[in-house]
């Protein structure tokens, strides 16, 4: 064991470190994670939390890690400073995941392998346990806060807030509360005795988490969805967007329930398989709910047949894809970023669907809200291509953004309005914008009704295999979508006065990226950068490829499918645009940026 | 003075006449059992006074599910894709709790490609009148067999089928449906009146209709053709259709006749044929579907009713208000309940 403070080889690191947590799934270290991040946040600490879990029950290793910035960044570091090692499957690599200069915590019953350069401290944490919890049928459950103890002592975590912290994890629950609280007191007196006192990786008290909120990403979906005045859900269970339609179920029990009846403002359905939720959503939306469904990868490959029904009878629909690494089965707890050709082109035949990407958890709210007045004013079906970083992570985030603009239920005539009219077809285009009008089943006037088919049809909803008819509807749902791009959220873009380099990102890759930016520009390479938040893109991100010389798509698939889009888009420029694709299922790591970005700019 | 009035068509109670209830000119062949069917849903939505207006109808793909455009023009409806119609109608029914929802399949859309979504349909007791308008066979890919065929069916090929057939009525029984029944395109009398039984339960109404596909499976050998479903229909009662707006007759030979009322105050009377048979009484329904199997007949009329079975929507704990008819400022939550939210995630 090293001396205290050797491990500092670059002075205190206050707010500024990694934290990796190696332990087994389905033995409660969520809570223990959940506890450290809370801690964070109530002590107005800026910090980002990962579960890297198996696709399992119980037994298979899981780790956490926690980005501690007082900067602000919160994207995924490859390397971790602090470690525990809390699972002896994995000891060994996890003392390889050390940064040079790092510190471990490890059992003391594990065998751990010789390395320099870092510090190994060895904690008997069955011993604390034992101690702390007098009851052994119950040392499986509070085991995990052992390390919350020990690292709450070492990094200078606030003990109140750690017990304000237990408090809300185990909702005021008393038992759970007094025997966590207890370990983790006992974990920290253990530390303060027998272990040196650590100064490097510290954390301090500040302001950064002021007027913010702490949230798993999927419940600010579910709350979008709820404020965005869903009245039909259905789904399939598939990990990692299961937790956004059981949040929905949550949200809308409390907050939509009708005050004069307390009967529902809305119907939640498990569907049979995905393709039963989202023909249950095209029908709802048929009908005229504001409908929608949660998916992954493998439940939109299922929709497929359905995604082109309803973009080619007009039928509103909303599609959360929380995606998940593939192809196949994939990694199915793995984020990625690898559905977003699917999405935009999903069925067959000419389709096209717009596809929003939320970064963050309030951009996920505000993107639901816009989905359901989106579909319904374009009269299709469209996709928010969340992930499962964003999804299944919590994050502390900007407030959720009360909506200003008003329901939009599109061109929906009225039996007034239908009245009113000589004559009408359901697929005019009226207005020259492409979109026509609809009126839904039931409206109690002869003339509003219409027979819409998912087979060839003319501008009245009539039958037709007419080849000028069928060129002329295709080409008018192409316009639709393209003409109308200014109702899909638009670019953020942050000129970098003059720069030959343009940085493309998108989704949760903006974090990362975002760091990465920042970092290239410390160290003299100037970039621009454009964060992406819809597809079709519109003028200012054509225009944004065409403004620089070279321009990095930063991505979580190996293919770069955005950047392939981007090539479609501007074929002019299509030589500029480089793809930066990580498929490692691992929240995007900024090195990964860093690393080629630097070694792309070198070979210029 | 016009003594012979001219014969005005017969308006129903809502003053509507047949042609109100009709459709677009049928494409399909001449002689085909589904556009017996067709007439007959025209009929009993008229005699039930039904306004078209409240009315969805749903097909996937194949023959049958053609036919919804050939009646009731004056009703939406929604021509999706192939098997998937369960799905939609459920969406659909939910959606708005008001509309009488009618879904049109096949053997082939209903029994193969549709067989997940069709028994989770009845599974859920989605309040609409599912049609299964049942040939044996692929009609508009000219004539495989599907899964409802009977074993050793032939087709005009030659080619005997193999496989046991999927006995729908059977499976909705044992799947806790609340209406199912068997009919045959030969016996309109029969049809119009589960029609309009169907119309006034609530929950899912499943009709499985023999209806012979007069060019591919309507020869010698095959067991869905018009000559040998007469010859093997085996009605277990006879049906009289008491509307609920119509005077209910009292006298009723004693013993005789078993009622039963519908959901919207209708009544059904069944008179035996041969021996009693209780269409309340679900493993007798399922009993006497296995024996007329083994006796290659072919069992038609209201197998089984459960009025008390709660629909999808109560499930659901909808209320009286269909969804799409709550006020679009009452979908949205206050501006203090979403701060109420955000203070809540600001505590950590």
């Amino acid at each position: 064991m090293e001396e205290e403070g050797s491990a500092a080889g670059s002075g205190p690191r206050v707010n500024d470190f990694s934290v990796q947590v190696a332990t087994v799934n389905g033995t409660g270290s969520q809570s223990a994670n959940l506890v450290l991040l809370r801690t964070l946040f109530r002590m107005g600490i800026m910090a980002s939390g990962k579960n890297l879990f198996p696709s399992n029950i119980a037994g298979l290793p899981t780790w956490f890690t926690i980005r501690v910035s007082g900067d602000g960044w919160i994207g995924s570091r490859r390397d971790h400073e602090v470690v525990v090692a809390f699972n002896r499957d994995t000891v060994t690599e996890d003392l390889e995941a050390v940064a040079e200069g790092g510190i471990v915590y490890v059992d003391d019953k594990f065998e751990t392998p010789q390395r320099e350069g870092i510090t190994v401290h060895r904690v008997p944490f069955t011993a604390i346990v034992r101690d702390a919890c007098p009851e052994a049928r119950l040392r499986k459950l509070v085991a995990n806060m052992a390390y919350v103890g020990v690292l709450a002592q070492q990094l200078g975590l606030d003990m109140n807030e750690v017990e304000a912290a237990i408090g809300a994890q185990f909702e005021n629950k008393p038992k759970a509360v007094d025997l966590n609280l207890a370990t983790v007191r006992a974990a920290s007196a253990w530390a303060a005795e027998n272990l040196p006192s650590q100064n490097v990786f510290r954390v301090e008290r500040g302001t950064a988490t002021k007027g913010k909120i702490l949230i798993e990403g999927n419940r600010a979906g579910a709350y979008g969805a709820v404020f965005g005045g869903v009245q039909v859900a259905a789904w399939y269970p598939i990990t990692p967007s299961s937790s956004l339609a059981e949040a929905l179920i949550e949200q809308l029990g409390q907050l939509r329930l009708n005050p004069d009846t307390g009967k529902a403002s809305y119907a939640v359905v498990q569907a049979e398989d995905e393709l039963a939720a989202l023909g249950m959503v095209i029908g709802a939306g048929w009908a005229g709910a504001r409908a929608m469904t949660a998916t992954s990868g493998p439940g939109i490959s299922l929709m497929a047949e359905f995604a082109g029904l309803a973009h080619f009878t007009e039928t509103p629909a909303v599609v959360v894809d929380v995606q998940r690494m593939g192809p196949s089965t994939g990694l199915p707890t793995r984020t990625s970023q690898g559905d977003v050709l699917s999405l935009a082109l999903l069925s067959h035949g000419d389709t096209m669907h717009p596809v929003l990407f939320p970064a963050g958890p309030d951009e996920y709210f505000s993107m639901m809200v816009e989905a359901f007045d989106i579909a319904a004013r374009l009269q299709t079906i469209i996709f928010v291509a969340a992930d499962l970083d964003l999804g299944m992570n919590w994050w502390i985030a900007e407030p959720l953004a009360y909506p200003e603009a008003p329901i939009d239920q599109g061109k929906v005539l009225s039996v007034e309005e239908i009245e009113r009219l000589t004559e009408w077809g359901r697929y005019r285009d009226v207005d020259g914008d492409g979109i026509p009008y609809r009126t839904l089943p039931g409206t109690p006037d002869p003339r509003a009704a219409v027979f819409i088919r998912g087979s060839g049809h003319d501008e009245n909803a009539r039958y037709s295999e007419d080849a000028g008819n069928n060129i002329k509807l295709l080409e008018r749902l192409r316009r639709k979508l393209l003409d109308n791009v200014g109702l899909l959220p638009s670019p953020t873009v942050d000129e970098g006065g003059g720069a030959k380099v343009g940085i493309v990102a998108y989704g949760t890759s903006h974090w990362a990226t975002a760091e990465a930016r920042d970092i290239l520009g410390r160290e003299g390479l100037a970039a621009s950068y454009l964060r992406i938040r819809s597809w079709p893109f519109d003028q200012r991100v054509l225009d944004f490829v065409a403004r620089h010389e070279r321009v990095y798509v930063v991505e979580q698939n190996r293919d770069g499918q955005l950047a392939q889009l981007l090539t479609v888009a501007v074929p002019e420029h299509a030589a500029r645009v480089r793809s930066i694709g990580y498929c490692g299922g691992l929240p995007l790591p900024v090195e990964v940026v860093l690393e080629s970005i630097r070694e792309q700019e070198r070979e210029v | 003075m016009a003594t012979g009035a001219e014969k005005k068509p017969q308006e129903n109670r809502i003053g509507l006449t047949i042609a109100d209830y009709k459709g677009g000119k049928s494409t399909l062949c001449g002689g085909c059992g589904h556009d017996v069917i067709t007439n007959a849903i025209i009929r009993a939505f008229h005699e039930m006074a039904v306004e078209p207006e409240k009315v969805a109808k749903l097909s996937g793909i194949g023959c049958s599910s053609k036919t919804p455009t050939y009646f009731l023009d004056r009703a939406h409806g929604f021509n999706g894709v192939h098997g998937r119609m369960p799905a939609m109608a459920t969406g659909a029914a939910i959606a708005n709790g008001r509309l009488q929802v009618i879904g049109v399949s096949g053997d082939g859309d209903t029994a193969s490609i549709g067989m997940g979504q069709f028994v989770h349909l009845l599974r859920r007791n989605v309040p609409m009148i599912y049609i299964v308008e049942n040939n044996g066979v692929y009609g508009l890919t000219k004539g495989q067999f599907s899964a409802t065929a009977d074993l050793g069916s032939k087709l005009k090929t030659g080619v005997v089928n193999e496989l046991p057939p999927v006995d729908l009525c059977g499976l909705a029984i044992e799947l806790g449906a609340s209406f199912v029944a068997r009919s045959f395109a030969g016996d309109v009398k029969q049809l119009v009146g589960i029609l309009e039984a169907a119309i006034a339960h609530r929950g899912t109404a499943l009709i499985d209709v023999i209806s012979p596909c007069v060019t591919f499976n309507n020869h010698p050998g095959s067991t869905k053709s018009y000559d040998y479903a007469k010859d093997h229909e085996a009605p277990v009662h006879q049906i009289e259709f008491v509307p609920f707006f119509d005077h209910p007759m009292v006298e009723q030979e004693p013993g005789q006749v078993r009622e039963v009322q519908m959901y919207d105050g209708s009544v059904v009377r069944f008179r035996p044929v041969e021996e009693d048979y209780d269409p309340r009484d679900r493993h007798g329904a399922w009993h006497h579907l296995k024996e007329a199997a083994v006796r290659s007949e072919i069992l038609t009329g209201i197998l089984y009713v459960d009025e008390k079975k709660p629909d999808f929507l109560q499930i659901l704990d909808l209320g009286e208000t269909p969804l799409v008819d709550f006020p679009v400022d009452k979908l949205r939550p206050s501006r203090a309940a979403l701060d109420a939210v955000n203070a809540s995630l600001m505590e950590g």
